[in-house]
């Protein structure tokens, strides 16, 4: 995972509240069990005129030529809410986007963010609608500091942003979600060694690694 | 404080809380298929990680490889023989053991885990495929999970598991003779529905659960996830313990005194407490058979398909919908219907005791003509008993084809199919839309119903057929 310290982009602003993960990625737009190919259907019940078809709707945002590299969403409160399909995170993240600013977020939503390497940022209602004002302006570029945990205008207004230290680490660092168990490695093992000493049957590491004995199917 | 068997494992193998409901799980066993198995090994491999526990990793063959005797590592369904090369080459690189064509013990992966006591009670034991729930039934905390979480259960041995509402169904009473564990779990999903364990684990419990051997209690923890849970378990007793002894995996000696201890000890406390309890009594259940293209959809084998009832599970679109795929109506008697297709497998219904009540239907019998039959031993160890005791000279000299063990036409994956429109009796556990097929119309009985049938040519009572 590509870690996230500071960020300098165009900021494209949503400002729906509970935008759903059916809205992110609607069903029929996943085709594959693969994470990947998913971008082009991000949104597309608001980006495209037709169900399935892809002649983008003029007034959608991210059909407005000025968000064509937008990199940052600012959102309303309870984004990503429904259900918890990871596929929302992977075509916001695939399509190009590396940050969300909102209110609030559903958590599993949140989660699958971080695991995916982007800032879920919460800011106040109020800096939200600031935020989303700057992001309509001629001049729509933002920086997301995951260091200092704020956001700034480019010479002009700075507003602060929420997330917790563990999801703050881990995107600085790029960690994914084995990455960021692996950081318990030295607990998994303890855990293990004495669960070895309990329960020895368990652990397989003492057999012989040659053919099995045939074993009984008769009940 | 007291705690449900449930409570017991999950704390033992608890590394750390994430947050009020999730916890790190110690993963003692994980299982792999050529379907996903190989994928998920390589990008484990790919991201300079390795298997953590490999010793307690294991592969199989059995989910796209094909069943007719003679088989290569060329399948029906196209692109298959590419899973199944991925998978045997990923394994090596992992030092996994890897149960491929040709080998022994070679078999559907919930069959052949019991089998060698790969599971054991009390283990945690994850797989990417959803009737991993079926191994609960020796009394292990066993999951079906998606293929990004088995790269993680590799890697790290553990899993972030959102802890489940606990759920302990109660079978009172005894099955009558000739109701089997498949026609109890039909009778709990008509009863309580295809979201009634939604979320639960369910621990069944009950006279009739103690008086149901290995066999029978994996039949009735597989179709849990029809249920919708997270998984399912039973408590071990003696006769977990006897089935287990001396399986290649068990423990031995005195590690077998010492396990048997411990194992003891994995029983719910008398005064735990369960966030749903159910009971149902066993003398109600009769043989089962489905109707619809849902679980839920269905009935006793000597009722009719029903009309719509507003005050049912389905939405009168879902009712109309199964009528119309399946070509029924209502009112319409099932015990009669014909059938062209009959289907003995799966990890529902393919072990030994299935096969052998089968054949007692089938004896000095034979299909009826226009019938396509079929049995899938479960695993290659269940194939070769049967063999031993002439079981598949019943089959083949009743009609059946007799086939090398896999999850075969359990489902379609691009490969073998009963064709469209036929109607099939099957003994596995999902009568969806194009399961078995393109527009296949799956009913779903135990292993006697389906002989019973293939003999009529129509769904018949195995009480009768004797």
């Amino acid at each position: 995972m590509q870690p996230f310290t500071t960020l300098a982009a165009v900021a494209a602003p949503l400002m729906r509240d509970n935008v759903d993960t059916d809205a992110i990625i609607p069903s029929r737009e996943i085709r594959s069990v693969a994470k990947t190919g998913l971008a082009d259907g991000l949104f597309a019940g608001w980006r495209y005129l037709t169900p399935g078809g892809r002649d983008p709707d003029p007034d959608f945002v991210l059909n407005d030529r000025r968000y064509a590299q937008a990199q940052i969403l600012v959102a309303g409160a309870n984004f990503g809410c429904g259900s918890s399909r990871e596929h929302a995170a992977w075509a916001l993240a695939e399509y190009g986007f590396r940050a969300i600013v909102a209110p609030s977020f559903n958590p599993i939503f949140r989660n699958n963010c971080i695991l995916n390497g982007m800032v879920p940022a919460v800011v106040a209602s109020r800096h939200a609608e600031e935020i989303a004002a700057a992001a309509s302006s001629g001049e729509p570029t933002l920086t997301v500091d995951l260091i200092a945990r704020e956001i700034r205008r480019a010479g002009g207004a700075t507003w602060p942003f929420a997330i917790d230290d563990e999801a703050r680490e881990m995107l600085l660092e790029g960690l994914d979600a084995v990455a960021l168990t692996l950081k318990q490695a030295s607990r998994i093992h303890a855990l293990r060694e004495q669960d070895r000493a309990e329960r020895p049957w368990v652990y397989l590491t003492d057999k012989k690694s040659g053919p099995f004995i045939t074993p009984s199917v008769s009940e | 404080m007291s705690r449900t068997l449930f409570d017991k494992i999950w704390d033992r193998h608890l590394v750390s809380r994430i947050d009020d409901r999730t916890g790190l799980l110690l993963i003692d066993r994980v299982m792999l298929h050529e379907r996903t198995g190989g994928v998920a090994l390589k990008s484990v491999l790919a991201a300079g990680r390795s298997v953590m526990a490999p010793d307690q990793t294991f592969a199989v063959m059995d989910h796209i490889v094909d069943t007719r005797p003679g088989r290569t590592d060329q399948t029906l369904m196209p692109t298959g023989a590419d899973f199944i090369r991925t998978t045997r080459e990923a394994a090596r690189a992992a030092g996994i053991r890897l149960f491929d064509l040709g080998d022994p013990n070679q078999g559907i992966v919930h069959v052949i885990s019991p089998e060698m006591g790969i599971v054991l009670p009390g283990l945690t034991l994850v797989c990417p495929d959803s009737h991993t729930c079926s191994q609960g039934a020796l009394g292990a905390l066993a999951w079906g999970i998606g293929s990004t979480q088995a790269e993680h259960a590799l890697a790290t041995s553990t899993l972030r598991v959102e802890k489940p509402r606990a759920m302990r169904i109660t079978i009172d009473g005894r099955l009558a003779p000739g109701v089997t564990a498949k026609d109890l779990a039909l009778h709990l999903l008509g009863r309580f529905g295809v979201g009634g364990g939604k979320g639960c684990i369910v621990e069944y419990a009950g006279e009739a659960v103690r008086a149901m051997n290995i066999e029978a209690r994996l039949t009735l923890c597989n179709m849990a996830t029809e249920f919708a849970a997270f998984s399912a378990i039973i408590a071990p007793d003696q006769t977990t313990f006897d089935y287990l002894a001396g399986r290649s995996l068990a423990p031995k000696g005195e590690a077998w005194d010492r396990a048997v201890a411990h194992w003891t000890g994995l029983v719910s406390d008398a005064d735990a407490r369960f966030d749903v309890e159910l009971s149902v009594d066993a003398a109600e259940v009769a043989p089962m058979v489905t109707w619809g293209s849902s679980p839920q959809q269905v009935v006793p084998l000597n009722g009719a398909v029903p009309d719509f009832d507003p005050a049912g599970r389905d939405t009168r679109e879902a009712h109309a919908r199964a009528l119309a795929y399946m070509d029924l109506t209502p009112g319409q008697p099932l015990d009669g219907l014909p059938i062209t297709g009959a289907f003995i497998g799966s990890c529902t219904n393919s072990r030994l005791s299935d096969l052998r009540r089968a054949a007692a239907v089938l004896q000095g019998r034979k299909v009826a003509a226009g019938v396509r039959a079929i049995c899938v031993p479960g695993s290659t160890q269940v194939r070769l008993a049967a063999e031993a005791e002439g079981l598949d000279q019943v089959f083949l000299a009743a009609g059946f084809e007799w086939r090398e063990s896999g999850c075969s036409m359990c489902f379609y994956a691009g490969g073998e199919s009963f064709g469209p429109r036929e109607r099939v009796i099957s003994s596995t556990n999902r009568n969806f839309e194009s399961r078995q097929g393109p527009e296949t119309r799956t009913h779903l009985a135990s292993p006697e119903t389906v002989a019973a049938s293939a003999l009529a040519g129509a769904i018949a009572d195995p009480r009768k057929a004797h």
